[in-house]
């Protein structure tokens, strides 16, 4: 029996249907195959991305510290400098108002000096006299009440670190600062109240508090000696003057 | 922006280092100093061309605000940005020295990034 010419023509259109399909099913495979790979590959990237941005979010925070800290040197720089600038007594205690008001953002505050020979601290200079009155004429014996204990004891006082709480008055300022020469107290810088818009005293503030503690207290102690030393040498030289005038 | 001249008008001999500190950043910068107003006019008026201006509001003489008035009327003077930094931190000082004319308004205590952003922003390189 001859066979049917459509049979054969429908086996070869079926046997490259076939082989098509078989084709395209090792096609699948291999992009199934080649898809998981590149899908890894993103999955790495994606993760390596994340690293990256997160090295660049820690860069950006270590930029912005390192900023600070270079503000707050030459925040220092500038007090120090300025505050060694003069000999001249009012000219030191101006330098040191000037660094509380710019730098620190004090509104009212009072700088006492101590009487060694009644072992008194009085204000020689005070700001904002309005928001506190009576700071313009503070007298507080060596030892008495908070400005008193920080002047004998040379250990600074914080009122959000005193536990009684309360309210800032003239004895309880917001922060009192010895000024040292060493272990001797010369005085002390007391603060009142702040800026509007400086809400709380920062990092820098407190190494402003220390700077002013000790260079602030060699400037004013230096400052006093220069000017006591001119009196005395005027005063010689009168002397001196006359001596050689009536001889 | 190179060879910038700043002019930095403030009583403080303090702030002015502190300022004049600060804007040693921009390359090649010159910061000429005026202790008030009246100072920082006969600069303006002589043959200095400045870029910027910083001033201060409360000082001696003349304060803050009368020169950022002035240079706002003078017509040679008038497109020199001016940024205000002063003590004064209450919303109505700033809105009164914005509306006479300065560009900024920054309040003490300076952090010296934000000044040199603020610069930045009003003096393009």
């Amino acid at each position: 029996m001859a066979e049917d010419p459509r049979f054969d023509k429908f086996l070869e259109l079926f046997n490259k249907g076939k082989e098509f399909t078989e084709e395209l099913l090792r096609e699948n495979q291999r992009l199934r195959y080649r898809l998981a790979t590149i899908e890894g590959e993103v999955k790495q990237l994606e993760e390596r991305f994340h690293e990256i941005e997160a090295e660049n979010k820690d860069f950006a925070a270590r930029y912005v510290e390192i900023e600070e800290q270079n503000n707050n040197l030459a925040n220092l720089y500038v007090a120090s400098y300025q505050l060694h600038s003069t000999l001249d007594f009012r000219e030191v205690i101006q330098i040191v108002e000037e660094i509380l008001i710019n730098l620190i953002g004090a509104r009212t505050f009072a700088i006492l000096l101590l009487d060694e020979k009644t072992n008194d601290l009085q204000t020689v200079a005070s700001e904002g006299d309005d928001a506190m009155p009576g700071i313009d004429k503070i007298s507080v014996r060596l030892g008495e009440g908070v400005l008193g204990t920080v002047a004998r004891g040379g250990e600074s006082y914080y009122f959000s670190q005193d536990p009684r709480g309360g309210a800032v008055s003239i004895d309880r300022p917001l922060a009192a600062v010895p000024l040292k020469i060493k272990d001797q107290v010369i005085g002390l810088i007391a603060i009142y109240k702040l800026l509007q818009q400086k809400e709380a005293f920062s990092a820098v503030d407190y190494e402003l508090f220390a700077l002013l503690a000790a260079h602030a207290a060699t400037a004013v102690f230096a400052s006093k000696l220069y000017s006591q030393s001119e009196r005395k040498l005027n005063t010689i030289q009168s002397f001196l003057d006359l001596l050689t005038t009536t001889s | 922006m190179d060879n910038a001249k700043f002019l930095v008008v403030e009583d403080s001999p303090t702030m002015r280092q502190l300022i004049a500190f600060s804007l040693k950043r921009f390359r090649n910068a010159r910061v000429i100093e005026a202790a008030d107003g009246v100072d920082a006019l006969k600069i303006l008026a002589g043959p200095e061309k400045i870029d910027l201006i910083l001033t201060d509001i409360n000082m001696p003489v003349m304060d803050g605000l009368k020169l950022v008035s002035l240079v706002r009327q003078n017509a040679e003077l008038r497109d020199i940005p001016i940024i205000i930094i002063t003590t004064e931190g209450a919303e109505e000082d700033r809105e009164r020295g914005l509306a006479l004319g300065a560009n900024a308004y920054i309040c003490k205590p300076i952090q010296s990034s934000h000044l040199i952003k603020t610069i930045s922003d009003l003096l393009p390189a």
